[in-house]
């Protein structure tokens, strides 16, 4: 069984401590929510456990080997769903999501499945129009379709709701509940509430700086 | 290297899709050859004894021009995370984008060459080995500028930034480049100078590679 | 973890006490040498008195290829093990490099009108010299280009890095292209034949050189730690 988990992350940003002493465990089928206040490091956070960024100090393990030995592996294994959505204005809706689904399996884009991840979101019909022409929330529902199109056991979601009306925000926790009853893990950081059954919270606001460390910090 | 073939076909599809761009740099490219004789003047001989000279440094400032942009809107649109993230070696990516690069502006360059050789009045072997230095010496500056393009990601002005910092670099490549059409048209092999080249591009293959997937690894830290 | 943190703070002790011993160094040695060579040294049989400009160029050229040196390595420790000092040092050495540099070019253009009868010749070393200086621009630049100095640290060192390895291989190729198209360099200092009592001078500044650089750093290194300090500072205020 798979366990992400992680201990005594120290995230230094620009010379300053996010946090300090931040662990986790999540097996399994389980969710974990980040939240805290503006600059408390959600974002920080999603980056460290996806391997985008390198804490200062700490571990992070998937099962028993850090993720730092094995980078490509470890990306291999996640979604990550960031600020920005990589959508290509002058690619279509379903080329820029077999792109990636390509890219995750090692050249076998599948037109089905990319079909059914944009049905799933309820953009099924925008199949052939050019990213350029979509709006904010089609562009984040492509993203998120992106994810569907290919499993990966770790999804890292950074505020995933931007830009979603309610509908949609229905079909991302429809397709999470999916997500987790095949194994799946997910994290998510989010302002608005979403609905998720039994997961576990994370206050980034708990393991920010709590003593002056000035001299430290340079 | 099937993660090498899925970018490379990405970006040249994205290429085509955007074709204006790649013929901007070339239009630049012959823009840049074609004022020369505006410059030094007319003559023939003055024209043939700088034509290699001159394209060469078009071909720089070109390549130069057409580099800022490798890795700028994939950083800009989240792209670059993504395709970090991916299960493909971040290095066999950005050779995927280098290779893209070099066939959407390097080998327009190269086909254009022989036109502007003409117009500048350069014979027939210096012609030739023009093409085969071209041919030989445009892949390092596209790798050189790559690890270039990935520096300057998220810098301000990065345009004349990223001039400043490749074009010391892509000295060898201009001196070498130049003197194997020189060498050619006195009389002399020019086979010394194309090997050097080659040597370049050898050397610069794994080290601007390794330095470009560095670089753009701290740019999204 | 905590002790490479503490380390600058350990370096600004031990900076503050060395820096007055390192300025008096400078400052005799530079003395003593300019004497020497200024007034108690011959005048050359071929290039006269002119031949006093090396007291200040020769020098001037070893500190730039002997910064760009320092630089990269200090460059390569901050980014192998993220040495926050060796970052800093290595930020610190560039523009000093650059002056050197720009020395070396500036005396030799001097030197080359009486031996050249011109302001500039693209002689071979004056050549490679020019391209340095452009290569310590470009580092500047980059450096100086980024709204968050970690970025611009990590930027420039790998650039330094990557124009280390080019280095020799410009001066190849400035090399090979200058003897395509020049007779070989009238500027020739190096040999044995040179006179004991221009050797002396030579090598007084020479070291004088070299402590001016570390007092320069030292200086300047300090400097950059303050400036960080206030930027914590400022950081702070913002996020609490």
């Amino acid at each position: 069984m798979n366990i992400f988990s992680a201990e005594n992350l120290f995230c230094v940003r620009g010379g300053r401590t996010v946090f300090t002493g931040l662990g986790f465990t999540l097996k399994a089928g389980e969710a974990l929510v980040l939240v805290g206040p503006n600059g408390s490091g959600k974002s920080s956070l999603l980056r460290l456990m996806a391997g985008l960024l390198k804490p200062a100090s700490g571990i992070l393990r998937w099962g028993a080997e850090e993720i730092s030995e094995d980078p490509e592996g470890h990306g291999g294994r996640l979604h990550y769903v960031g600020h920005h959505d990589a959508i290509k204005p002058v690619l279509s809706v379903s080329e820029n999501v077999s792109f990636w689904a390509s890219l995750m399996n090692g050249g076998s884009g599948n037109g089905e499945t990319t079909l059914g991840a944009l049905n799933t979101l309820g953009i099924g019909h925008l199949e052939k129009v050019p990213g350029r022409f979509l709006s904010a929330g089609q562009k984040r529902r492509v993203n998120l379709a992106r994810i569907l199109s290919t499993p990966a056991p770790l999804w890292l979601l950074d505020e995933p709701t931007t830009a979603l009306d309610r509908e949609s925000i229905t079909s991302l926790e429809t397709a999470i509940i999916h997500h987790r009853a095949g194994g799946g893990m997910v994290v998510i950081s989010t302002h608005s509430d979403m609905q998720l059954a039994n997961h576990q919270v994370i206050d980034l606001a708990g393991f920010a700086e709590t003593c002056p460390m000035l001299e430290h910090s340079l | 290297m099937n993660g090498f073939m899925t970018v490379l076909k990405r970006d040249l599809h994205l290429a085509i899709r955007q074709g204006i761009d790649s013929m901007t740099v070339v239009m630049f490219f012959v823009l840049i050859v074609i004022i020369f004789p505006f410059g030094v003047g007319p003559e023939p001989n003055i024209l043939a004894r700088v034509a290699s000279g001159v394209i060469w440094v078009a071909a720089l400032l070109a390549s130069t021009l057409s580099l800022e942009r490798l890795f700028q809107i994939d950083y800009e649109d989240g792209s670059l995370e993504l395709l970090s993230l991916s299960s493909v070696a971040l290095e066999v990516i950005v050779l995927a984008k280098v290779t893209a690069h070099w066939l959407t502006t390097g080998l327009p360059l190269i086909i254009t060459a022989p036109l502007l050789a003409v117009l500048l009045n350069m014979n027939k072997e210096g012609l030739l080995v023009l093409i085969l230095a071209l041919v030989v010496g445009t892949p390092s500056l596209s790798l050189v500028g790559a690890v270039g393009a990935a520096l300057i990601l998220g810098a301000r002005r990065g345009g004349v930034l990223l001039a400043l910092i490749i074009l010391p670099l892509y000295l060898p490549v201009l001196i070498f480049g130049v003197s194997a059409v020189d060498a050619i048209i006195n009389g002399f092999e020019a086979k010394a100078q194309l090997l050097i080249l080659g040597a370049f591009f050898l050397a610069a293959l794994p080290l601007c590679t390794w330095a470009a997937a560095t670089s753009i690894k701290q740019a999204i830290e | 973890m905590l002790h490479r943190f503490a380390n600058p703070t350990r370096f600004l002790r031990i900076a503050s006490i060395a820096q007055p011993w390192i300025a008096w160094a400078t400052i005799l040695l530079a003395g003593t040498g300019l004497y020497l060579g200024l007034f108690n040294s011959p005048a050359d049989y071929q290039q006269g008195e002119s031949v006093r400009i090396m007291y200040v160029h020769v020098p001037a050229a070893w500190m730039a290829m002997f910064c760009y040196t320092s630089m990269a390595i200090a460059a390569g420790i901050g980014l192998i093990w993220k040495h926050p000092l060796a970052d800093i040092a290595a930020k610190a050495t560039a523009p000093v490099g650059a002056c050197f540099t720009f020395l070396a070019l500036f005396t030799g253009s001097l030197w080359g009108k009486p031996m050249w009868g011109t302001w500039w010749v693209w002689d071979a070393r004056l050549t490679s010299m020019l391209v340095l200086l452009f290569l310590y621009l470009g580092y500047i630049a980059l450096i100086n280009a980024f709204d968050d100095p970690a970025r611009g640290t990590k930027s420039s060192s790998i650039l330094v890095l990557v124009g280390l390895i080019n280095v020799p291989i410009i001066k190849f190729s400035v090399d090979w292209w200058n003897t395509l198209h020049q007779p070989a360099s009238v500027l020739r200092m190096d040999g044995p034949s040179i006179d004991e009592s221009m050797l002396w001078p030579l090598l007084l500044m020479a070291l004088a050189f070299k402590t001016y650089y570390i007092w320069v750093l030292l200086v300047r290194i300090r400097a950059e730690i303050i400036s960080n300090k206030i930027r914590i500072l400022r950081l702070r205020q913002v996020h609490g």
